[in-house]
């Protein structure tokens, strides 16, 4: 499709949509959203911008192949819960510490968040595969 | 140490192919290492052996199923470590000049060293059940091995075959495990070995020897299951000399002489286990008779072997015993010299076929020399391994009677035929027919001459020198058979007396029937009979194949509406079945306190969900889906639950774009469905509908388990850091579901991409019909 305004306007919600969706996986611990959710979020950025400017160029400018990141994010998903099998813990189990950060307060990073990331890298790659493919079905 | 000795062989695996990625076909010198090292270690185990030192670990595995990771070192499993090691490092080095450049070599050896680690757990295992998980990973190596060369298909039925027959084997031997166990009260084979007495007794010992015995038999091509061997040899050379001849065959001889002194020597064991070998010894040989391809030779020969070594434990006397352990050291090497030979002499020449091979000596001296001695110790010559071995063979029969020893005399001259045909002619004699060699044979490399020289050479010092060589081995590994401590003397010369006459007389009748073997070819060939199940095995194939087939036909017809009216149906009637056993319920307390707006959300589906039905574009039946899921997002939304509400957003708006992207490709609009039809569809949909309804009414009225909502809303924060209740769900508390659910998506998405990059209707013209069919029912 060329559209100028639905290309004018996908240049824009790209970028927006993307950084709503790692906001989203972020705040997904403690308020709504998280990797399933951020995941289709960054999902449908990619199709608007496939959908004006073709999946080649979405293809181009994502540099990453859908598929890599079904492989990286189920990879991910799974050593965040084998991390804990070095510590005599059973698998999966939640692990967590704390980054002080000086005056902002504390950090705390645990292994489910990396999980999530996994969930995210997952969803996004899933969709992205199968939106792209149909696009290009001839 | 000993579980290293065990286990590296599994990390050695999963090195071999970078290593032989830099090495390239030198990486079999370097790969060899390793089973060196080992090998070492087994003969340094030795001198503590005969003292009665007995290495032995114990790991514990799983409590409660009373699994434990033991392994244990006696006299029996050195001998057989020492075949697998030593043997297994020739064949690394022969196979880097076999394969050269023009195979992936990190395949084959990750496959031989996976098969060389699970070989030693086989033989080192002191858990019956440690002991069945290692023999199926030699079976599936042996598969991964035997299709090495998978774009054959022959190599592909064999591989198959061979591994359905040896796993199916060695199901049964499971359940013989687990009687066994039971009977004994303890999975340990070493406690179980002290505990004969009373499993002999036990009413259930014929079925467990029986069972036992299928295992063993499969395993190690025993007649009727013998037929999986010849075809084995689609496998390259270096596989069928380490699996096929030196090792993996020799599991259920292992298993035989590891349980002997718990199951053997009753009358049942000995002519079960005694009949069948017999039995297939000469089988082996007599089908052996017609062959002419080197390697097929050889195969049936090793059926023949195979069949003396269970033979001699059938007999289970103590010269019987001694006989077994020299006799599959002896075979050990000689078989595995002959088949580096077919190897090398295939790989110069270009064929296998002895008729059109003579004369190699000149081209192929060193490989000529280590053929010559094996074969020579195969055919039992004096001073050479295999005639030590043959000689207590001979003696244990004859204390058995005149029946068993001309068995054996039968069998051992076929032997005789068999290794001046394969190890002797070839080089030694004008080839027979008309030869389409190339002009000059040239000597194969260092790497493929090494492996027969050295097996050759053992043969014929062991020969000489069995009192320093093997005297120690033979007398703690048959200590460990015989289940009490035996000294064993072995000497080359016992004098003249009746059992080397009738070796003389073996030796003089075998070279006989060789000088006529052209008359014996062609007597052979009319005669070849159809033994053993190899019918009943491609019957059985055959009617799998078609059962399945008739099954897919019934279930995977390709219309995508019968599928769908198939699950819903199905779930309508377990789940109304379900209700219906139960007897109904209470129905909770309906409260008709409704605001404006849910109402109004509620009038939004439901005459979303009407125009979705009643559409005439499909557009418009899109939009219609698309706003009845909005509606049921916007009620997530009122009822407090923001991420389902989100996600059923965001789901609803890609659902959108992907019709948008589908649009393109769907065929044309249209209502085909016959009114009677659409009755039929509207009545299921009723059906689904009222019963879903009753059933999410009666479910929020019952409580079966007390609810562990207040548990994950107790300790969210506490335990897993988070606020989001149900993200902690998700990513922690039940993570293991979460893990479960992306790994299907993954594969959902390549599902998708396989089915849409594939375009198989483009690439079979024949298929496309069936595409279109499929496409155009799906509308109708």
């Amino acid at each position: 499709m060329t559209s100028l305004i639905l290309r004018t306007m996908v240049r824009l919600l790209l970028p927006l949509l993307l950084m709503f969706s790692v906001f989203l996986l972020l705040r997904g611990h403690n308020e709504p959203g998280g990797g399933f959710v951020g995941g289709l979020m960054a999902a449908t950025g990619f199709a608007l911008f496939s959908i004006a400017f073709g999946s080649e160029t979405a293809r181009r400018i994502l540099r990453i192949d859908p598929n890599t990141l079904i492989g990286v994010g189920l990879l991910l998903a799974l050593s965040s819960g084998l991390v804990t099998l070095w510590l005599n813990q059973p698998f999966m189990t939640g692990m967590w510490f704390k980054v002080p950060l000086g005056s902002l307060g504390k950090l705390e990073l645990g292994t489910p968040l990396f999980f999530d990331i996994g969930v995210y890298l997952t969803v996004w790659g899933v969709a992205l595969t199968i939106i792209f493919a149909l696009e290009e079905v001839r | 140490m000993l579980i290293f000795a065990v286990l590296s062989g599994f990390g050695l695996a999963f090195l071999a192919p970078p290593i032989s990625q830099l090495g390239k076909q030198k990486s079999g010198w370097w790969l060899a290492s390793l089973p060196i090292v080992l090998t070492v270690y087994f003969l340094t185990l030795l001198p503590g052996l005969k003292n009665g030192q007995i290495e032995a670990i114990s790991y514990p595995w799983s409590q409660q199923l009373g699994l434990t990771f033991a392994f244990r070192a006696d006299g029996l499993s050195v001998a057989f470590a020492l075949l697998v090691s030593g043997i297994g490092a020739l064949v690394a080095i022969y196979a880097g000049g076999y394969f050269g450049t023009k195979a992936p070599l990190g395949r084959f050896y990750l496959w031989l060293f996976f098969f060389m680690a699970s070989m030693l757990g086989v033989v080192f295992a002191d858990h019956l059940i440690l002991l069945f998980i290692f023999w199926e990973l030699t079976s599936l190596s042996s598969f991964m091995l035997i299709g090495f060369e998978h774009e054959r298909e022959e190599a592909r039925t064999a591989a198959i075959q061979a591994l359905l027959v040896t796993g199916s084997g060695g199901l049964v031997m499971l359940a013989g495990f687990v009687l066994l166990g039971q009977i004994g009260g303890s999975w340990e084979i070493s406690t179980l070995l002290l505990k004969g007495e009373p499993v002999r007794a036990h009413p259930l010992y014929l079925v467990v020897v029986v069972l036992i015995l299928i295992g063993a038999f499969t395993k190690s091509a025993q007649f009727p299951f013998h037929f999986w061997l010849p075809n084995a040899m689609q496998a390259p050379t270096p596989v069928s000399t380490y699996l096929h001849a030196a090792t993996m065959v020799k599991a259920g001889i292992y298993l035989l002489a590891r349980l002997f002194p718990l199951l053997g020597g009753t009358s049942l064991w000995f002519w079960a286990v005694g009949g069948i070998g017999a039995v297939t010894m000469i089988l082996g040989g007599v089908l052996a008779l017609s062959q002419t391809d080197l390697k097929r030779l050889l195969a049936y020969s090793t059926i023949s072997a195979l069949g003396s070594l269970v033979l001699a434990i059938g007999i289970g006397t103590e010269t019987a015993l001694k006989a077994m352990v020299l006799f599959l050291l002896a075979h050990g090497l000689y078989k595995g010299a002959l088949f580096l030979v077919s190897g090398a002499v295939d790989h110069e020449s270009g064929t296998r076929d002895v008729r059109e091979l003579g004369m190699l000596w000149r081209g192929m001296p060193f490989t000529a020399a280590g053929s010559s001695l094996a074969a020579l110790s195969m055919a039992g010559v004096p001073f050479f391994f295999g005639f030590v071995a043959k000689e207590y063979l001979y003696e244990a029969a004859y204390n058995v009677g005149a029946f068993w020893v001309s068995l054996t005399i039968l069998g051992a001259l076929l032997n005789v035929f068999i290794a001046f045909r394969v190890g002797i002619a070839p080089f030694w004699l004008p080839a027979q027919a008309q030869t389409r060699l190339v002009q000059k044979v040239h000597e194969a490399p260092w790497s493929m001459r090494i492996g027969p020289l050295i097996l050759g050479g053992l043969s014929f010092l062991i020969g000489i020198l069995p009192q320093l060589f093997s005297q120690t081995l033979v007398s703690t590994a048959l200590s460990a058979v015989a289940g009490k401590q035996v000294e064993v003397k072995l000497a080359a010369w016992h004098g003249v007396n009746d059992i080397f006459l009738l070796s003389l007389l073996t030796l003089g009748l075998g070279v006989g029937l060789f000088a006529v073997r052209r008359d014996i070819q062609r007597l052979a060939e009319n005669l070849n009979p159809r033994w053993g199940l190899d019918g009943l095995y491609k019957r059985s194939l055959e009617l799998l194949f078609a059962v399945a087939a008739f099954q897919t036909r019934l279930l995977q017809h390709g219309y995508l509406r019968y599928y769908l009216i198939t699950i819903i149906v199905a779930v309508v009637a377990i789940t109304g079945g379900g209700l219906w056993r139960w007897g109904g319920g209470t129905l909770p307390h309906l409260s008709w306190d409704l605001r404006f707006y849910e109402l109004g959300i509620a009038l939004i589906i439901i005459i979303a969900g009407g125009m979705a039905t009643l559409s005439r574009s499909r557009l418009g039946a899109v939009a219609a889906l698309g706003v009845a899921g909005y509606g049921v997002a916007s009620i997530y939304l009122l009822f407090g639950a923001p991420d389902l509400a989100m996600t059923q957003f965001l789901i609803e708006s890609l659902t959108v774009v992907l019709f948008v992207l589908a649009f393109y490709h769907l065929p044309h609009f249209a209502r085909l469905t016959p009114r009677k039809e659409r009755l039929r569809d509207v009545l299921i949909a009723l059906v689904t509908g009222g019963l879903m309804t009753v059933f999410v009414f009666v479910a929020s009225g019952i409580q079966i388990h007390p609810s562990i909502s207040q548990y994950f809303v107790e300790n969210s924060l506490l335990l897993a850091h988070g606020r989001n209740i149900v993200n902690v769900i998700l990513v922690d508390f039940r993570g293991l579901d979460t893990l479960g659910e992306i790994t299907v998506l993954a594969i959902a998405g390549i599902g998708v991409f396989a089915l849409l990059k594939l375009r198989l209707d483009q690439r079979l013209p024949k298929a496309k019909k069936e595409g279109e069919g499929v496409a155009r029912g799906g509308e109708r």
